[in-house]
């Protein structure tokens, strides 16, 4: 039995704000060209063309879920193609995988869009309201004078605005992109995209504005993942604690010379967009963005000691730089068997992938024998059965089928509704024929139980053939 | 069993709740309030959703909900969305000449749809859910047809179906039973019998008979099955030369049917269904695969 008796500590707590301090250096540039990049694919991609002929759309990103098709560039997928897509999240899972167990958390650090959007809100943020001191200032100050309010609402329009045009991107990978900007804007647009923009506009400006690193520490699944693939040798972001310690600020009072490297300037906790001190260890928050390195690097270059205070660690490293060897290199960490399986896993997935992607059939047909009734006795006593075969033409423009049947059989063809053995499938459809078979009175075919024969279909623009294997049911059946 | 502790910072630094089950204790780490605040959200939400929705059972029905929302109705406005949608495709399908159905693909797709659709509502009772018909109900997908397989035909015979007493244009025509009413004796149905199997090139049961029972058959048959037994769509009378048989060519059967006569009926399907559901389900009847060309 447990109380909350008075004076005990609240169970709950209020978020504590950040302010990240700006900072410079090469992990810095490095996550500032991938958001360049990251960032550029997200918005821009659904605005390439790609010619596919006068009847498919021209969009190379598209999933049309109305028609239940998904191009990309050259590639297009229809639905019964879709492990195509079930090859691709295992591959993006086994990706994770691997990056993981190299890098760690690099996933978090340098890409997500959590992160990415964060550091894009947090970048506007610092153009408007000015670095960390000046916006500790902002929040400290109590009233909302003239100068406040203008910072707040400036920055809460230009979030706003990127979060509008990030949920208004995604929409644009499912349907035609200019038209549907035009209809957008002329409020001719299906409720389902307004909707959708909305969400993701509401969830952008509130992710990415103020809730922040509390998804990835309370909502994200993820980082929970990862620790089971995580090893000793997975490399993450270290403090060198027996290179630092103890810390201390006044490098000229007595006993200063038994202090550490670490100069305690907090320069690593000001730049931490998740709030944290790298120097506690290695912990759940840290998403491994790397700017504690960088900022650690500017300040003991400035006090002339060497670089990699806070460095990209793992914690086998540990024990051995306690015990005096020199530091690994980044690329002992990265080439373990272990690696080495995700990478082998994963190039296996891909390369399969490209070989069915290659290996496609150019025709694709389907033949279902009817089974209600099996077989029809014609006025003439001959035996018919009837097949629904499904043509797929999966070009851009209208064209014709030829059917046939393996010439050793006795069986003959007709096509409901055809006076020949063609059909013409209209441009990227299925087309549903239905097919009579039929074996004259007497042969063998017509008394047998059943035979296995072949309905082939030809391509008559390009010559290409294909064959099903099927049953035909005779009188015995 | 809680005893009050000190919630001073531990050994290692933590701050625990202050709480102590048995020497053990808890560390402190706070949830974020904001994830509280969302759990009340939900629970307000719940509660408005309770009233805007039907929800509370009560004796005889659940709460209705103010919002009006039922799923009986969100499947008539679906209903009356969908019929709303297919109104002028059903206009078109019902003023159209029967024959231009088959040659414009759009509307003959719809047709074959919605057709299947019908005849698997209201005609598989009696035909078979794949048109394959049973004894004295015809198989639909041969190509024989007692009252002729053009669209017109097929259209006219579900319109008005046959000897039915509901609709004077009905399709009629009554074979005599001539065993039971004496017109012949049973020798001589004993002999028609025998001949009628060897028209469609059966064995017949007793050969020495056959001959007998051409003369019967010219006398008493031929007026409407055909001189030559190839029966006569115009009376609806069978043909009787090919393999197919609605009751059974075997010797008993056709002894039995000449005895008693058969009368088989279908209703009229004008006052049942629209024009357009007619027009498809012929439209399917004739796409089984006897379908015969217009005149």
């Amino acid at each position: 039995m447990s109380e909350t008796q008075p004076g005990a500590p609240s169970l709950y707590a209020a978020r504590e704000p950040i302010f990240p301090r700006r900072v410079r250096g090469h992990f810095r540039n490095l996550k500032w060209v991938l958001m360049l990049v990251l960032l550029g694919i997200y918005y821009v991609t659904p605005w390439l063309r790609w010619d596919r002929g006068p009847q498919l759309p021209d969009q190379a990103v598209l999933v049309d879920l109305a028609n239940r098709r998904f191009f990309f560039f050259f590639i297009e997928i229809w639905p019964h193609e879709f492990y195509f897509v079930a090859g691709l999240l295992i591959m993006a899972g086994l990706g994770l995988f691997l990056f993981t167990s190299a890098l760690g958390r690099v996933w978090c650090g340098y890409a997500c869009p959590q992160t990415v959007w964060t550091d894009l809100f947090i970048l506007v943020e610092r153009w408007i309201e000015g670095d960390r001191n000046a916006r500790l200032r902002l929040h400290r100050q109590k009233k909302w004078d003239v100068r406040k309010a203008r910072l707040r609402v400036t920055k809460w329009v230009a979030w706003l605005l990127i979060a509008l045009a990030t949920g208004g991107a995604w929409v644009f990978y499912f349907t035609d992109a200019p038209t549907l900007l035009v209809d957008l804007v002329t409020g001719n647009a299906h409720p389902v995209a307004y909707t959708t923009i909305l969400i993701l506009t509401a969830t952008t400006f509130a992710f990415g504005g103020f809730a922040r690193e509390q998804i990835c520490i309370y909502a994200c699944p993820w980082p929970r993942i990862q620790a089971a693939m995580m090893d000793e040798d997975t490399l993450t972001v270290g403090y060198r604690d027996w290179r630092g310690e103890p810390r201390g600020k006044h490098r000229k009072a007595e006993g200063a010379e038994n202090l550490g490297d670490c100069i305690d300037c907090n320069a690593c906790v000001n730049v931490c967009p998740m709030g944290i001190d790298i120097r506690d260890g290695q912990q759940l928050a840290c998403i491994t963005c790397a700017l504690c390195i960088d900022a650690c690097d500017d300040v003991m270059e400035k006090i002339g000691k060497p670089r990699g205070l806070i460095d990209y660690l793992a914690l086998s490293d540990e024990t051995r730089e306690r015990d005096g060897h020199a530091p690994r290199k980044v690329w002992k960490h990265i080439f373990r068997p272990r690696v080495i399986l995700y990478t082998a896993l994963w190039s296996l997935v891909g390369l399969g992938l490209v070989v069915a992607l290659v290996m496609r059939p150019e025709i694709e047909l389907s033949v279902a024998p009817v089974r209600n009734p099996t077989f029809v006795v014609l006025s003439d006593g001959s035996i018919r059965n009837t097949y629904d075969v499904r043509l797929l033409n999966k070009h851009g423009e209208d064209r014709p089928f030829q059917l046939s049947l393996s010439d050793d059989a006795a069986l003959q063809i007709s096509l409901e509704g055809e006076d020949d053995m063609t059909v013409d499938v209209p441009a990227n459809e299925t087309h549903l024929q239905r097919v009579y078979v039929t074996a004259p009175e007497g042969t063998p075919e017509a008394q047998a139980e059943r035979t296995e024969f072949h309905i082939w279909v030809e391509d008559l623009t390009t010559g290409d053939r294909a064959g099903k294997e099927t049953i035909f049911n005779g009188r015995d059946n | 069993m809680s005893d009050k502790t000190d919630t001073k910072k531990d050994d290692l630094d933590y701050e625990t709740t202050g709480h102590s089950w048995d020497g053990i204790q808890e560390y402190n780490k706070p949830l974020p309030r904001w994830w509280l605040m969302v759990f009340y959200a939900t629970i307000i939400w719940g509660v408005g959703y309770t009233i805007a929705y039907p929800a509370w059972p009560g004796v005889r029905s659940a709460t209705a909900g103010l919002l009006g929302w039922s799923t009986r109705g969100a499947v008539a406005e679906e209903i009356s969305a969908q019929e709303a949608k297919l109104a002028p495709i059903n206009e078109q399908l019902a003023s159209v000449e029967l024959t231009s159905i088959a040659s414009d693909p759009e509307l003959n797709g719809y047709a074959q749809n919605a057709g299947a659709a019908v005849f698997r509502t209201w005609c598989a009772q009696c035909h078979g859910s794949g048109a394959a018909g049973a004894k004295g109900y015809p198989n639909l997908l041969d190509d024989d047809w007692l009252w002729g397989g053009s669209i017109e035909e097929i259209h006219t015979t579900i319109t008005h179906g046959i000897r039915n007493e509901d609709d004077p244009d009905a399709r009629y025509s009554e074979m005599p039973a001539f065993g039971r009413d004496g017109l012949l004796e049973r020798e001589q149905i004993a002999a028609v019998s025998n001949y009628v199997m060897t028209l469609s090139g059966e064995e017949p049961q007793d050969a020495s008979l056959v001959e007998e029972g051409a003369t019967v058959y010219a006398d008493n048959c031929a007026a409407c099955h055909g001189e030559d037994g190839t029966g006569d769509r115009f009376q609806g009378a069978p043909n009787l030369t090919d393999a197919i048989w609605l009751y059974g060519g075997d010797y008993a059967t056709i002894h039995e049917t000449v005895t008693n006569a058969r009368f088989g009926v279908m209703p009229n399907w004008n006052t049942r269904l629209s024009e357009a559901e007619i027009r498809a389900v012929a439209t399917y009847v004739h796409g089984l695969g006897g379908g015969e060309a217009s005149e």
